[in-house]
């Protein structure tokens, strides 16, 4: 065997101990599951991106399909369901506006806008359309 | 492909992101809670179809459903790497996630482009 067979090389530096790490590694510390839990609400707001897909549906269907997605949504079983995810929606606005600051630095007249200020913003924001969406849907 | 595609999927995140905490709360209150416990009077099945025929409705619908739709895929994606450790399962994943996403996408836009 010549010298140039025996010789491996890798791309990276390996490592010959990885120290296992358990599927539960996030329950370890708070501010993992944390983390973790502010990565799940994307279930809570699939759901309810997929819900008003289906009410798009039912509306798109008929008065009578209409009236159908209307009594389904009455059932206890589907109320304690949104108020789980709206839990979990929440946690995902609330979550998404104070990073909001820490992922896009605003400047004006050259000056840093401080965090707490974009933070009471979208807070603004958020209530500001709240009110416009019920106000809308009420006067219907 | 999906390489190219990262910058894009990165901005519909948070574009997506943005778009359900600001609206998401108070359309899943209204829906899920408010209406079902009697304490709003759902509108009419007519006055709710006019107001979805509205050229600038037809956007905000299709925005408020497809934006977070491409945001949850996306999230979804990563937590199942990070969460569950399942590197080697990306092209399923990617396809699961995106494609329920797309699927969804072109689906509101059908029924909001065929309204009665």
């Amino acid at each position: 065997m010549s010298h140039e067979e025996r010789v491996h090389y890798t791309l990276y530096h390996p490592k010959w101990y990885r120290r296992p790490v358990s599927v539960w590694w996030w329950l370890e510390r708070w501010p993992y599951t944390r983390f973790v839990l502010r990565e799940l609400t994307s279930i809570a707001v699939g759901f309810f991106a997929l819900l008003t897909l289906w009410q798009l549906r039912a509306l798109h269907g008929g008065e009578a399909a209409y009236q159908r997605f209307l009594t389904q949504v009455e059932s206890p079983a589907f109320i304690a369901l949104s108020v789980f995810f709206l839990g979990g929606i929440l946690f995902h606005a609330l979550t998404w506006f104070h990073l909001a600051p820490k992922a896009v630095v605003v400047r004006l007249a050259g000056r840093r806008v401080p965090d707490g200020l974009i933070v009471l913003s979208n807070y603004v924001g958020w209530i500001a359309v709240s009110a416009m969406v019920v106000w809308i849907l009420m006067s219907e | 492909m999906l390489r190219t595609l990262t910058p894009l999927l990165w901005f519909l995140f948070s574009a997506g992101g943005t778009v359900a905490a600001l609206l998401f709360p108070v359309h899943l209150f209204v829906m899920g809670v408010a209406v079902p416990m009697g304490w709003m009077e759902p509108p009419s099945y007519a006055s709710m179809v006019e107001l979805a025929r509205h050229p600038l409705t037809r956007l905000y619908l299709f925005v408020l459903i497809s934006l977070p739709l491409i945001h949850a895929a996306h999230r979804f994606r990563y937590t199942l790497y990070d969460g569950l450790k399942v590197k080697h399962l990306t092209a399923l994943i990617v396809t699961m996630c995106y494609g329920t996403a797309l699927v969804g996408t072109v689906a509101a836009a059908y029924f909001l482009l065929s309204l009665p």
